[in-house]
């Protein structure tokens, strides 16, 4: 009974996937481009999932609704940022959902899932914000392009501006993680080439935030400044106990512009006055191009867009540069993959192109924590591209 | 480091390994006297930090959220040993495993729900909120010496109920030999009920003193699940005082490891833990 019944559906199954496949149109471009989102839905990173997804989506619906001429259609994965399962669901979204290109994600460690996943299958992969390195620098790919920034590069630009202010000796601390290395590495280069010392590195497991022994530390070294890599809580934690153990307006604090971003609401902002990032973006950007950006995002979601949301709006308006290079027609990857290094994303950041290893070169502001504000100073670094070293494209 | 610092880097030490030593206590009491593997520890002093936070938005006072917390958390912690933990007791660790690991879903779930997946921060009280002037870049925090202060306290009354008090006695007879206590008519069912409700509300207390200092995020109960354990192994499960040197020590290595070997740090208290297993598998202080 149960293997004839289980004949029947299995031929019963492959009647059907055979005749679906006779009645695909021989043209590509009159079949919908599918558009594979694999972001955090629930967990931690919720907030900044939803936000690559709404800039993403406005960024096509701008366009019109369309990708190369082609209607578009969507596979959704929530991918938890969890990391053992990054292999498992990005391969859901190529084999099953046989998706044209996938989006995402955030964490580095999921990322490394898609990117394995990438390089195997050679779909087309868009990064709206993990920043770690080896993706586009030993790992790079042709089919792999990058919206957002390398955890290096948003660290690197500090060095120069902390000792143009006269801070040429610094203690470094961060988590002891990827993401945290990689920025100290960053840092690291950039304040040597300034003419730089750090005097200490500091660091504690991700995601502890028992900082008091650190911060004690810090205060018997008195060095000329602070420099740190911190993200979501743990970076309102460390803001909020620098200032209680007395170190904010004695010891200058830097970091990285995840330090201070989205997390300035009225408890922390107190603590935070005065503390100087990096980053290639701020809400307080006055530039036309931003308005009109966050106007336009605050009209669609009823929310005020960060700079995930920047990274995934620009994600989109790369996707749609390349499309339309190629009509649509996604297979034709040698034109599709030279349109989209050659091209230049006019983002509410500022303009920006692609480096060879396929990550942007782009402009980094240097910002300063005013009221409840990343407020904009100027241009920390002009173009800055991360070095690719190891990636041989292009 | 010159004296100052090092005196400085010590109430450091001592203020995080009682902090540690709340926790621990109540894991310590209910895997000694019930037998229980309770994972979802970490879980009750998430959900401190998060009353803490929802009851000093709406009232505006901490120490009355704290109060009405611990209250909250004893209530809750008898209810949940009335209804679930009881029949556990004589269940084998891998049952255990399973049915407080699947709390610790239900719980962050729940805490999802009911407050969201944001990251919150709680008010300094504004009595405690200045700070001391130590040397001359360093203030300490009046929060933490009354943190220090508070832990130390309870630590205290702990000790006196657990061993001064007849109640301490049925505690540590029921530690000891859970049967024999039984046959002595000791009724162990409600030692049983109190001492999983007072190990709750010391894990939610725990959570909701330090609200202010941490800030209120999901999952933050899993790392200190993990600390909470190697305390009671080096103390030795089942015993207070174990885990109060074990939780001192723990503060000690990991203070001075952070600053002294930052490289090693992060492995320095679990080296440790595997040292006390090697030369003493029971612990430090072997019921």
């Amino acid at each position: 009974m149960t293997s004839r019944r289980q004949l029947l559906t299995h031929s019963a199954a492959m009647v059907g996937a055979a005749s679906s496949g006779w009645l695909l149109p021989a043209h590509a471009q009159n079949t919908k481009l599918r558009i594979g989102l694999m972001l955090p839905y629930t967990g931690t990173f919720t907030q900044l999932g939803v936000a690559i997804d709404n800039g993403f989506r406005m960024a096509l619906q701008e366009a019109g609704g369309k990708v190369g001429g082609r209607e578009i259609e969507f596979f959704k994965v929530d991918d938890e940022s969890e990391p053992s399962k990054g292999v498992e669901n990005a391969s859901k979204l190529v084999q099953r959902d046989k998706v044209d290109v996938l989006i995402g994600t955030v964490h580095s460690g999921v990322q490394m899932g898609i990117h394995k996943v990438a390089r195997e299958t050679g779909v087309l992969s868009i990064i709206p914000n993990a920043g770690m390195h080896a993706a586009t620098r030993a790992l790079c790919a042709p089919n792999v392009f990058r919206t957002s920034f390398t955890n290096g590069q948003t660290t690197q630009a500090l060095g120069k501006v902390m000792v143009d202010k006269g801070h040429k000796k610094a203690v470094w601390i961060t988590w002891k993680y990827a993401a945290g290395d990689e920025a100290g590495e960053g840092f690291k280069q950039g304040f040597a080439a300034a003419g730089g010392t750090i005097v200490k590195e500091l660091g504690l497991p991700f995601p502890n935030v028992e900082f008091q022994a650190l911060l004690t530390e810090i205060a018997s070294i008195k060095p000329d400044a602070v420099a740190c890599f911190f993200s979501g809580g743990g970076a309102s934690k460390f803001i909020r106990d620098y200032a209680a153990a007395g170190l904010a307006g004695k010891i200058p604090l830097y970091g990285s512009g995840f330090l201070t971003e989205g997390l300035l609401d009225d408890e922390l902002a107190p603590a935070a006055q005065g503390i100087m990032t990096t980053l290639h973006y701020s809400a307080s950007l006055a530039t036309k191009r931003n308005d009109a950006f966050r106007l336009a995002y605050a009209k669609t979601y009823k929310m005020q867009p960060d700079v995930f949301a920047v990274q995934g709006y620009d994600a989109g308006l790369l996707l749609l540069q390349g499309a339309a290079a190629v009509n649509g027609d996604l297979s034709n990857k040698k034109a599709l993959y030279a349109a989209m290094e050659g091209s230049v994303i006019d983002s509410p950041r500022g303009k920006w192109t692609m480096s060879k290893a396929h990550n942007p070169v782009q402009d980094m502001y240097l910002r300063v924590v005013k009221g409840k504000e990343n407020v904009v100073l100027g241009v920390a670094a002009k173009a800055l591209s991360d070095s690719g070293v190891g990636c041989k494209l292009g | 480091m010159d004296l100052a610092n090092f005196f400085i880097q010590l109430l450091n030490s001592v203020q995080y390994g009682l902090l540690l030593f709340l926790l621990a206590a109540g894991l310590t009491l209910i895997f000694g006297i019930m037998g229980v593997v309770n994972l979802a520890h970490g879980a009750f002093y998430m959900l401190g930090a998060y009353m803490a936070y929802a009851l000093t938005a709406a009232w505006g006072n901490l120490a009355l959220a704290i109060a009405a917390g611990t209250l909250l958390s004893v209530v809750f912690g008898w209810l949940l040993e009335k209804i679930l933990f009881r029949h556990f007791y004589h269940r084998s660790h891998l049952d255990q495993v399973l049915l407080t690991f699947g709390l610790i879903y239900i719980f962050e779930e729940l805490r999802s729900m009911l407050w969201g997946d944001d990251v919150h921060n709680v008010a300094v009280p504004a009595l405690l909120d200045w700070s001391i002037q130590l040397t001359d870049t360093l203030s300490y925090p009046a929060y933490r010496l009354f943190m220090l202060a508070m832990c130390s306290a309870l630590a205290l009354a702990l000790w006196f109920m657990i061993s001064k008090t007849k109640l301490g006695m049925k505690i540590r007879a029921g530690a000891f030999n859970s049967d024999m206590a039984q046959s002595l008519g000791i009724n162990i069912v409600r030692l049983h009920s109190l001492v999983f409700a007072m190990g709750v509300a010391l894990a939610a207390l725990s959570g909701m003193l330090i609200s202010p200092l941490s800030s209120v995020y999901p999952h933050m109960g899993a790392q200190v699940l993990i600390m909470c354990f190697v305390v009671v192994v080096i103390g030795g499960i089942g015993s207070v005082r174990g885990a109060l040197t074990a939780a001192l020590l723990v503060g000690l290595v990991d203070t001075f490891g952070k600053v002294l070997l930052p490289q090693f740090a992060s492995m320095l208290v679990y080296v440790l833990m595997a040292l006390v297993l090697l030369y003493k598998p029971e612990g430090l202080f072997k019921q």
